[in-house]
C-alpha cells in the first residue's frame, strides 16, 4: 500500500505480521476495497454526464439527427457533417476570429501581467493590498461582467467612449466598440484582458518568487548587470510559469462563450463569431443536431491535444 | 519592463526609489481595473436618466430606483388612476409612482437569485464530498492508471461547455432534468468535481501518511483515521476548494442559459434579461449586478492566500 516509503515502518511490519484474514477483520475494510468505494463514485459522475454523452455525440456526428425534429428519420450521413464542416467557409471564419481573440489575449494578457507582476515583486509596502484589488475582477463572472461591458461602449453615453474621447479628443459618438466590424474583435479582447491580466500575474508571480534569491546575490557579485540578470535569471527561471499561464488563458479562451454571448454574441454579422458561438448557434438556433455535434467532436480534439500539452507543462513546473 | 529602473541597490532588496515607482504603476493598474466595477456600483444608485446622461455623471443624487425595479414588475397607469389610489406606502412606490407607474408584484430576481444559492450550495456540497473522498483515495492507495484516471478527471474540466452541452440537453430532455435545479446541481457538480479531486489530492498529499499510520496502530481502522486525522488537517484545503466550487457555480453561465429557461434559472442567464421601458435599464442591471458580485469580493478576500492553487488546478503551490 505504501509504495514510496522506506520499508521498517512500523505499520508495514506490524501488517505483515499479521495474518491477512485478521487484518482485515480487524481493521474493517481492507484499503483495496477503501480505494475502489472511495473513487467509484466520481468516476460514475463523470461517465454518466461526461463520456456517456460525449459517445453520444460522436455517435451524432455521424447522423443528420435534427433535436427540434425528434420524429424525423435519423439517417446516417457517414462523414458528411466532418467533410461539410472542413469546407464550410463560415466554419473557418469561425475559426479565425477564435485564432485572432485567442493570439491577442495571450500577447497582452502576458506582457501586462508579467509587468504589473515584476512590479509587485519590488516587495514595497502594501503589495499584499495591491495584488488582492488587481485580481478582483477574474474572480467575477464573465456573463455578468461581460453584460454590463456593454453599457461601458455604448458610444455617446458609455463611460469607456468618454475616456477614450477625453484622452485622445475623438467625438465619442463617432466610434462604437460593439457596432463596428473594425473595433468589435478588440471589444472582446480588452474586456478579457481586462479580467484575466490578473490570472497570468499571479502565476508569473509565483515564478518570480521561486527564484532564490542567491542567484541573484551570485550576480551582483559577478557584477552581471540588472539588465543581464533579467534576461539571463529572471526570464528563463520564471519562463515554466508563463507558459502555464498562457497554456492555461489558450484553452480557457479557445473555448469561450459567456461574455462574447453577451457582449457582441457574435455580431456584427460575425466578425467575433467565435468557435463556441458558432456552435451555439449551429445547435441550438439552427438545430443541426448532427453537423454541430461533428464540429464539437472536431474541437473536443483539438481542447484534448492542447490539454496533453497542459498536462506535460504542468509536471515540468510540478518537478521544478 | 526592465531591471533599469532598479539602482546599484541588491536586487533582493529593492531601493526605496525602485519600490516607489512600482507602488505608483502597480497603484495606476489597480485603479484602472477598478473604473468598470466601480461604474457598475454608481450605475446601480443612479436614476434611469442620470445613468445614460452625457457627459457620464459623477455627482448625482443618489436614487433607489435602480434596485426598486430590480425587485419589482410595474405596469404604466394613467395619472387618474394613480391618482385614485392610496398614498405611496414607502420611497419604492413613491418613486415608482413619480413615472406613472405602479408596482404590481415582486420580480423573478430573488427567485433567480435563489436558484443560484440553491444551486451553487448544492453542488459544491456534493463535489466536495465526491472530491475529498477520490483524492484521498488516488493520494494514499495503489489505483491501477492512477495518471491516466487523474488526466481524464482533469480533461473533463477541458471540454468546451457548448460541445457538452449539446448531448445534456438531449439527455436532460429525455430524463425529465430539463429547467430542474436538480439537474443543474448534478451536472456543475460533474464539472467541478475534477477541480475538486486535483485540489484536495493536491493538499492531502501534504499531509504525513505517518499520522494515519500512527493513529491505525492505535487501534483506528483506515476509515476511522481518515475521519478523525485526515478530515480534521485537511479542512483548510477543504474550505479552499468548496469556495473555488462555489464560485464556478455561481458564475457560470453557458449551461444555465442552454438548460435552464424558468423555474431553475440561475442569475447569471437572468440579468442580462433585465429590460426596462425603452431600452435597458442600467440602473436595475447595475443594482443586479452589484448584489451578484458581492458575494464573490467577500469569497476572494477570504481566498486570498489559496487563490493561485486554485486556479492552477494546485500546479502552483506557495
Amino acid at each position: 500500500m505504501t509504495g514510496q516509503t522506506p520499508p521498517d515502518r512500523i505499520a508495514e511490519r506490524v501488517a505483515a505480521a499479521t495474518p491477512q484474514a485478521l487484518a482485515t477483520g480487524v481493521r474493517g475494510l481492507s484499503d483495496r476495497a477503501i480505494a475502489w468505494i472511495f473513487i467509484t463514485p466520481t468516476m460514475l459522475l463523470l461517465l454518466a454526464i461526461n463520456i456517456f454523452p460525449l459517445i453520444w455525440t460522436i455517435q451524432l456526428s455521424f447522423t443528420n439527427f435534427r433535436a427540434n425534429r425528434t420524429n424525423a428519420a435519423v439517417k446516417n450521413v457517414g462523414i458528411d457533417n466532418y467533410t461539410s464542416i472542413l469546407s464550410d467557409p463560415d466554419i473557418w471564419a469561425a475559426m479565425q476570429s477564435t485564432a485572432h481573440f485567442v493570439f491577442w489575449t495571450i500577447i497582452l494578457q502576458t506582457l501586462i501581467g508579467f509587468t504589473l507582476a515584476w512590479l509587485l515583486d519590488r516587495k514595497f509596502r502594501g503589495h499584499g493590498f495591491w495584488t488582492t484589488i488587481i485580481l478582483i475582477p477574474m474572480m467575477l463572472s464573465p456573463a455578468v461582467v461581460g453584460n454590463f461591458w456593454r453599457f461601458l461602449y455604448q458610444p455617446q453615453i458609455g463611460l469607456f467612449n468618454y475616456i477614450i474621447a477625453f484622452f485622445t479628443g475623438v467625438d465619442p459618438s463617432s466610434f462604437e466598440m460593439i457596432g463596428s466590424v473594425q473595433l468589435a474583435p478588440w471589444s472582446i479582447i480588452i474586456v478579457d484582458t481586462w479580467m484575466w491580466t490578473p490570472y497570468v500575474m499571479l502565476i508569473c508571480l509565483a515564478g518570480l518568487r521561486s527564484i532564490p534569491d542567491y542567484i541573484y546575490e551570485a550576480a551582483e557579485v559577478d557584477r552581471a548587470s540588472h539588465w543581464r540578470q533579467f534576461w539571463s535569471i529572471t526570464i528563463p527561471m520564471a519562463l515554466p510559469f508563463i507558459m502555464l499561464a498562457v497554456l492555461f488563458r489558450g484553452i480557457e479562451n479557445f473555448k469561450m462563450f459567456d461574455m462574447v454571448n453577451l457582449l457582441t454574441s457574435g455580431g456584427p454579422g460575425s466578425t467575433t463569431e467565435v468557435a463556441s458561438i458558432t456552435l451555439k448557434r449551429e445547435a441550438f438556433e439552427k438545430w443541426r443536431t448532427g453537423f454541430s455535434s461533428a464540429f464539437a467532436i472536431i474541437l473536443f480534439v483539438t481542447v484534448f491535444g492542447l490539454a496533453n500539452i497542459y498536462v506535460k507543462a504542468l509536471n515540468q513546473v510540478k518537478s521544478r | 519592463m526592465s531591471a533599469s529602473s532598479s539602482s546599484a541597490h541588491s536586487v533582493v532588496e529593492p531601493s526605496a526609489l525602485t519600490k516607489r515607482i512600482a507602488l505608483g504603476a502597480v497603484i495606476l493598474y489597480a485603479l484602472i481595473t477598478m473604473i468598470p466595477l466601480f461604474w457598475i456600483v454608481i450605475t446601480s444608485m443612479k436614476s434611469p436618466p442620470d445613468s445614460i446622461s452625457y457627459p457620464p455623471k459623477i455627482v448625482f443624487q443618489p436614487s433607489i430606483e435602480g434596485y426598486c425595479n430590480l425587485f419589482t414588475n410595474q405596469t404604466r397607469q394613467t395619472p387618474e388612476y394613480l391618482a385614485t389610489l392610496p398614498p405611496p406606502q414607502n420611497r419604492c412606490e413613491e418613486v415608482t409612482r413619480q413615472r406613472n407607474m405602479v408596482i404590481v408584484g415582486p420580480s423573478n430576481f430573488l427567485k433567480r437569485f435563489a436558484n443560484s444559492l440553491i444551486i451553487a450550495f448544492g453542488s459544491t456540497a456534493l463535489s466536495v464530498l465526491l472530491g475529498t473522498i477520490a483524492a484521498y483515495g488516488f493520494s494514499r492507495f495503489k489505483v491501477p492508471l492512477k495518471d491516466d484516471l487523474l488526466f481524464f478527471i482533469l480533461s473533463t474540466r477541458m471540454m468546451p461547455p457548448i460541445a457538452v452541452a449539446i448531448p445534456i440537453y438531449l439527455m436532460y430532455r429525455e430524463l425529465g432534468l430539463s429547467d430542474t435545479k436538480l439537474g443543474m446541481i448534478l451536472l456543475y457538480t460533474a464539472v467541478n468535481v475534477s477541480l475538486a479531486v486535483w485540489l484536495l489530492k493536491g493538499f492531502i498529499d501534504e499531509i504525513p501518511r505517518e499520522y494515519e499510520e500512527a493513529a491505525m496502530i492505535d487501534g483506528y481502522t483506515r476509515l476511522q483515521a481518515f475521519r478523525k486525522v485526515v478530515l480534521p488537517q485537511a479542512t483548510t484545503g477543504i474550505v479552499a476548494t468548496a469556495i473555488f466550487c462555489m464560485i464556478f457555480a455561481w458564475n457560470e453561465y453557458a449551461f444555465a442559459v442552454l438548460l435552464t429557461s424558468g423555474d431553475a434559472q440561475p442569475a447569471p442567464p437572468f440579468i442580462p434579461t433585465i429590460i426596462g421601458e425603452g431600452g435597458m435599464d442600467w440602473p436595475a442591471v447595475g443594482a443586479g449586478t452589484t448584489l451578484f458580485l458581492i458575494p464573490i469580493l467577500i469569497f476572494t478576500i477570504l481566498l486570498r492566500k489559496h487563490l493561485l492553487r486554485g486556479i492552477t488546478f494546485g500546479a502552483v503551490r506557495k
